[in-house]
């Protein structure tokens, strides 16, 4: 979780001075639900994202150098710098990809899905995508398919209330998410997602539930996100347009997933401040390390415009 | 100068209610003026409440015409869409709007099948006077799904009628145009022309579907550019005409129905042809325009068509590679050298 927060706050400035273009979508405050649903996940299950992807990716096992790199849209990042954020890719560690056309992804996590009840080989796949999604008729498309074939697909959606500006009010009625799945005879659950011990928990039970045969499982995370839909906050020409109220942000401010984790270990005794503090430092020089990488790598070269469309 | 001509000016000026009007404005003038004359059209899409979607150009609507008739809608394209059609079916004229052209593939089956079909199916028995108004969205390192010009897609599909204004002034007057027609029109506009400003009168008034515009005279060359390439036609005219050729600019302004016989009327005058579009070169509409003129004037051409299109391949992320992906003047420059040359 630390990693992810720190890989990502370590773009503010650039994005501010304009040293990193390509559009980020932050994933701060919800690292919970990335940390707990991924901890729960073999090396080899698979997993797809959308275009609020970086903690995915870092979750899944994503080297953080390339990331950035891909950020700065560089030859050395993931997707060698044609993708930028909300397309990054590294099936070689089961993030099998994020797309930001909203829902689109999770057909390609029911189609690996299928492609591993049919090779018959242990392997799930997951699905993240936020509460705006489920307006999305595919999300409905999906969730009859894998239940009808009996699917080892995890569908993660990440409630941070906000569909971009909308608040969920104003895109659905007042009925809780997750119960979009149960019309489907499709197990599902709601959790804490800033609690990434619950996470973990509702997230060891759904692979469970997949990994036995038993079809889909469904899993609505409770979220916030503490920036701007795009970029360190919404503002628009100057102007402050978060339609959030500043109360709310602060509310959830004090939800902090990371900041309730490290309280939980050191109450519990597992660390001390020390330890966290030193845990910090290792993972500050790791991002320092990784964004100078990515800050130093030649960009893709114009002669290699062409090269992977085919 | 006659002592008459200051008030006569002075009354045109008054007929006219010109001012600059930059791309956001003129549209959102547009929409709260039709809206005040006809209680049928509204506004529906993702974002019409929000400016970090739409720009201005939905500013005020709310507030004047309320949630009713300013819609701001889940994350649903398709659905949408179809929404669109079937009020647009029951006496609506619906301006449907989509922040980012992308996301119109979903709505590919409403659009064709629920709009563009219908009056046909209907054996002209009903219609469907919808617009579908997109904006492309690209540059910025925003890479494959977040750059996508498809006006091609839209203008092969019988029945849709598709615009594409590359100033305030058309934008204006197409709109006008695309909301009073009888049948489904896709809108298209570019963000990267949201910076154009021009003067716009403040009236309505439409610009005809169907008709193209000669926004620069010449005899050695035509050009015809679409949206974001027609201020980077007008540029290249700027620089070849230091070299002595003079160009012939043409912005179609509708994809479809095209305006050929503006295009290939310029065509046998100049005997040279380069078309210019921020859209993949393969199956395009630069495709079909060369097509149609290799038919139509064939006899009159001193050289073969010359394309500036974007390369077959997805937008890229890197600035680098956008750099050499999109289409600027200095390539309209070079197609024109090479036909003028041939």
């Amino acid at each position: 979780m630390l990693l992810i927060r720190l890989a990502e706050e370590c773009l503010i400035g650039p994005i501010l001075s304009r040293e990193v273009k390509t559009p980020c979508h932050l994933y701060t405050g919800q690292e919970a639900s990335a940390a707990g649903v991924c901890s729960a996940l073999d090396k080899e299950d698979q997993v797809f994202s959308n275009h609020r992807g970086h903690g995915h990716y870092l979750a899944k096992g994503g080297e953080v150098k390339k990331m950035l790199a891909e950020i700065y849209t560089k030859e050395t990042g993931c997707c060698r710098g044609r993708g930028g954020s909300m397309h990054l890719i590294a099936p070689e560690t089961g993030f099998m990809g994020s797309a930001p056309i909203i829902a689109q992804t999770t057909a390609l996590a029911v189609g690996a899905a299928l492609a591993n009840s049919i090779k018959k080989n242990g392997r799930i796949a997951v699905t993240f995508f936020g509460d705006g999604a489920v307006g999305e008729g595919i999300i409905y498309e999906c969730l009859n398919f894998a239940a009808l074939k009996k699917l080892p697909v995890v569908f993660v959606c990440e409630n941070n209330l906000y569909s971009t500006h909308l608040p969920v009010s104003e895109c659905r009625p007042d009925v809780p998410l997750y119960e979009i799945a149960r019309p489907f005879g499709i197990e599902a659950a709601q959790v804490d997602g800033n609690d990434v011990l619950k996470v973990f928990e509702a997230a060891v039970k759904a692979v469970s539930h997949c990994r036995s045969g038993a079809g889909p499982y469904f899993i609505e995370s409770l979220t916030y996100r503490m920036r701007g839909h795009v970029g360190p906050d919404d503002n628009i020409q100057g102007e402050h347009t978060d339609i959030r109220p500043k109360s709310e942000i602060e509310e959830w401010r004090k939800k902090d997933p990371i900041l309730k984790f490290e309280n939980y270990l050191r109450q519990e005794g597992i660390c001390t401040f020390d330890e966290l503090a030193a845990i910090k430092k290792e993972i500050e020089s790791e991002v320092s390390e990784a964004q100078d990488f990515a800050r130093n790598s030649p960009s893709p070269d114009a002669n290699d415009l062409q090269n992977y469309v085919f | 100068m006659p002592a008459t001509a200051p008030a006569r000016t002075l009354t045109i000026c008054k007929i006219m209610s010109s001012r600059k009007l930059k791309f956001g404005s003129a549209i959102n003038e547009t929409l709260h003026q039709l809206m005040e004359q006809d209680s049928s059209v509204f506004v529906m899409g993702q974002g019409v409440k929000s400016p970090w979607y739409v720009g201005n150009t939905c500013d005020g609507l709310i507030q004047k015409f309320g949630e009713a008739r300013v819609i701001d809608t889940p994350i649903s394209e398709n659905a949408m869409s179809g929404v669109a059609a079937g009020a647009a079916l029951n006496g609506m004229r619906p301006v449907m709007n989509y922040p980012r052209l992308d996301f119109m593939f979903y709505a590919l089956d409403a659009i064709i099948n629920g709009a563009g079909n219908w009056r046909y199916m209907a054996g002209g028995n009903a219609s469907v006077p919808v617009v579908f108004w997109g904006i492309i969205n690209r540059g910025g390192e925003q890479a494959a799904q977040h750059s996508q010009a498809i006006q091609a897609m839209f203008a092969h599909a019988p029945g849709l009628k598709v615009v594409m204004p590359s100033n305030p002034y058309d934008a204006k007057g197409l709109l006008v145009a695309a909301v009073r027609d009888p049948s489904p029109v896709v809108f298209l506009d570019d963000r990267w022309l949201y910076g154009s400003e021009v003067e716009v009168p403040e009236e309505l008034y439409e610009v005809e579907i169907g008709k193209g515009k000669i926004l620069r005279e010449g005899k050695d060359a035509t050009v015809v550019a679409i949206s974001y390439l027609v201020p980077e036609a007008l540029k290249a005219a700027e620089i070849l005409e230091k070299e002595g050729i003079g160009i012939e600019v043409i912005d179609p302004r509708t994809i479809k129905p095209l305006d050929m016989p503006l295009i290939a009327g310029s065509v046998k005058k100049t005997g040279r042809l380069v078309i210019a579009e921020g859209a993949w070169q393969s199956f395009g509409v630069a495709s079909e325009i060369a097509s149609r003129v290799y038919t139509q004037a064939f006899g009159n051409l001193l050289a073969p068509i010359e394309k500036v299109c974007l390369p077959d391949c997805p937008a890229p992320a890197s600035g680098a590679l956008e750099a050499a992906y999109y289409p600027k003047s200095e390539q309209i420059v070079s197609a024109v050298r090479k036909v003028v040359r041939a």
